[in-house]
């Protein structure tokens, strides 16, 4: 058999579920269907520059900017400790930090609720100390800690994957050269992490973009995220044009920043995950 | 004349266990090439590394110009390593890997500038300033790597088998090189390598070294003629080893006759090794010779013919220039200053 004939199997996969629907969305974005039947329009996209879907637009990007920084802040140092753990013991703290991504994401998420609500443990537990604590739940806060407890793995991961490759006999050298512990972090083991940083960067800045769930959870009814805007479009209002046109403008969003990711990585070789 | 600058004393280390070393006692004189010899798993690289502050000896001392220097991080060390796979930074171009030390210690951006272009002539890679690392050859790799070590000017610059990725005829160039720059640059040297040749062309003085201990520390021409035991005679070049008996003093028995000597202060009657080098054993008209044979084997070596002569139950392995067709009966002859006579090394 032929090696192309192989590939009829995933191009047509691909034509299904991948072309087809962003056709789809594409043709709702700039068409608008109804009893006179169907006709080119920019209405849709018009409608998601008025001021109150910008600021939607505008508060996804802030939520999800900081649950990124949160997630490196911490992630880092994390993704360092794996890495320099002796090898049995490192295994095993990477299953341990595994396991929960095993479970359900709504599981999850529901689990902080309950953690957090009115009568919740941690409401509770301050209470019984005396501390009259402000609602827990639903705030931007409160949406920005399920992002962070979700999405960190994806943080970590990629830079220890790129921070266990690191020679070691490279560190030495620093130091050998003169460089004292700080230095060598500086100079030499940040910028090689580099590409793991970036793969991070990318895989929880995504979808901290686009989540509609932990938003809704954490959110409650009114917060709304675009995740959260485009789901009322095509589940709610069935304002399917809108929603389409919404979806088209944040996928340019993420073309657009991956592309700068991207070029930054073929610049430093790749790693990470990409 | 032996101005020291480095003692290691009694220094011992052990990983999980492991004895890796064993009571290391070594003096390392100022503008030396000292060689560590051994083969793998004899602790040469830990030595190197207990030098160079990446690991820490268990017990034992290191003293660097009269000053214990046990617990110094490399960073506060005055020498420089070159290291088995170069280690690079590979996110910095030439320039800025060589310049990594010198901007540590805050220098003068034209210093800099000019110290790079110096050490960059110094090792035959002018105009390279620019060049990414991963464009560069192993042998290119490896000079820079050397000058990004000897641009800090470092007294003594450490180096864990240098050469051992490069082919054959770089290494041997680059042999030549080091020696070259080590002299002219009048610091000293400390090598760490397995390959025997290395050490004879390269160094003033050879450490042989066999599971963390010294066997013996020497010259090349001391280590190569008058190697302590059998295991360094046979490190050190091939040898034909044979069980003998010391029977008085310049008197040894061995493959069924006596021979005359030149050793002395065995026990009467001891068990002794008896190495006899390749080269030494000139082969004869077979009623001429001490020990008769016939020729097993013979391989062209180049300037030299290997023979093996199957001779009184032993096997004599012989280098000559002349070369005798195999089944040839031939005879041996060797002169009692050519009979090495050495302890048996008992093995624990």
């Amino acid at each position: 058999m032929k090696k192309h004939l192989m590939a009829y199997p995933y191009a047509l996969w691909i034509l299904i579920f991948i072309i087809v629907p962003l056709a789809l969305i594409l043709f709702y974005s700039v068409f608008s269907i109804d009893a006179e039947g169907i006709h080119f329009t920019l209405e849709h996209f018009r409608r998601v520059f008025e001021p109150i879907y910008l600021a939607v637009f505008f508060r996804s990007i802030k939520i999800a900017a900081i649950s990124t920084a949160i997630c490196l802040i911490l992630g880092y140092p994390m993704a360092m400790i794996l890495a320099s753990k002796n090898l049995s013991k490192k295994s095993l703290l990477v299953v341990l930090f595994v396991i929960p991504m095993w479970m359900n994401f709504l599981a999850r998420t529901y689990a902080w609720m309950t953690l957090l609500e009115k009568n919740g443990l941690i409401a509770t537990i301050m209470e019984f100390f005396g501390v009259e604590l402000p609602s827990l739940l639903y705030t931007e806060n409160t949406v920005i800690l399920g992002m962070v407890y979700n999405f960190l793995p994806f943080m970590v991961l990629p830079i220890y994957s790129v921070l266990v490759k690191i020679d070691k006999a490279v560190l030495e050298a620093a130091e050998d050269l003169g460089a004292t512990p700080i230095i060598v972090f500086r100079r030499v083991i940040f910028p090689l992490s580099l590409p793991g940083v970036s793969s991070g960067i990318i895989m929880v800045f995504m979808p901290a973009l686009t989540t509609f769930v932990i938003s809704r959870l954490l959110g409650g009814a009114h917060f709304t995220l675009i995740g959260n805007l485009i789901e009322q479009q095509f589940l709610t209002t069935m304002d399917w044009g809108f929603g389409s046109a919404l979806s088209v403008v944040l996928m340019l969003m993420i073309m657009v920043s991956m592309g700068v990711a991207m070029r930054y990585e073929k610049e430093n070789e790749g790693g990470g995950l990409w | 004349m032996h101005e020291e600058i480095i003692r290691l004393v009694n220094v011992s280390k052990s990983f999980d266990d492991q004895q890796v070393l064993q009571d290391i006692n070594l003096s390392i004189g100022r503008n030396e090439f000292v060689t560590l010899l051994g083969p793998s798993g004899c602790g040469k690289t830990t030595t190197l590394r207990i030098i160079g502050g990446f690991e820490i000896a268990d017990t034992g001392d290191v003293i660097f110009e009269g000053k214990k220097i046990n617990n110094l991080p490399p960073y506060k060390r005055n020498l420089n390593t070159v290291f088995q796979r170069y280690a690079l930074f590979t996110h910095m171009n030439v320039y800025e890997n060589i310049a990594f030390g010198l901007k540590i210690k805050n220098m003068d951006k034209k210093d800099i500038d000019r110290k790079v272009k110096e050490v960059l002539r110094l090792v035959n890679l002018s105009g390279y300033e620019k060049r990414e690392i991963n464009s560069l050859s192993g042998g290119q790799q490896q000079r820079i790597a050397i000058a990004r070590a000897l641009v800090n000017e470092p007294q003594v610059l450490l180096l864990d088998e240098p050469l051992g990725a490069l082919d054959l005829k770089l290494r041997k160039d680059m042999q030549l090189e080091l020696k070259k720059i080590q002299q002219s640059l009048g610091i000293t040297f400390i090598y760490v390598t397995h390959d025997q040749e290395e050490a004879l062309t390269m160094s003033d003085t050879i450490v042989v070294m066999k599971d963390g201990r010294i066997q013996q520390i020497g010259t090349p021409q001391d280590i190569y003629n008058e190697p302590v035991n059998a295991f360094v005679a046979d490190f050190i070049g091939e040898s034909n080893i044979i069980d003998g008996v010391m029977v008085k003093d310049y008197y040894v028995e061995f493959a069924g006759s006596g021979f005359e000597c030149v050793d002395k202060g065995f026990e009467p009657n001891e068990n002794v090794d008896v190495v006899i080098r390749p080269e030494d054993i000139k082969l004869v008209p077979a009623e001429e010779g001490m020990i008769e044979g016939v020729v097993e084997s013979v391989i062209f070596k180049g300037v030299h013919y290997e023979m093996i002569i199957y001779g009184r139950g032993l096997r004599w392995m012989v280098h000559s220039t002349m070369m005798e067709p195999v089944n040839t009966k031939v005879g041996m002859k060797i002169t009692p200053y050519d009979i090495h006579i050495m302890k048996k090394v008992t093995e624990e």
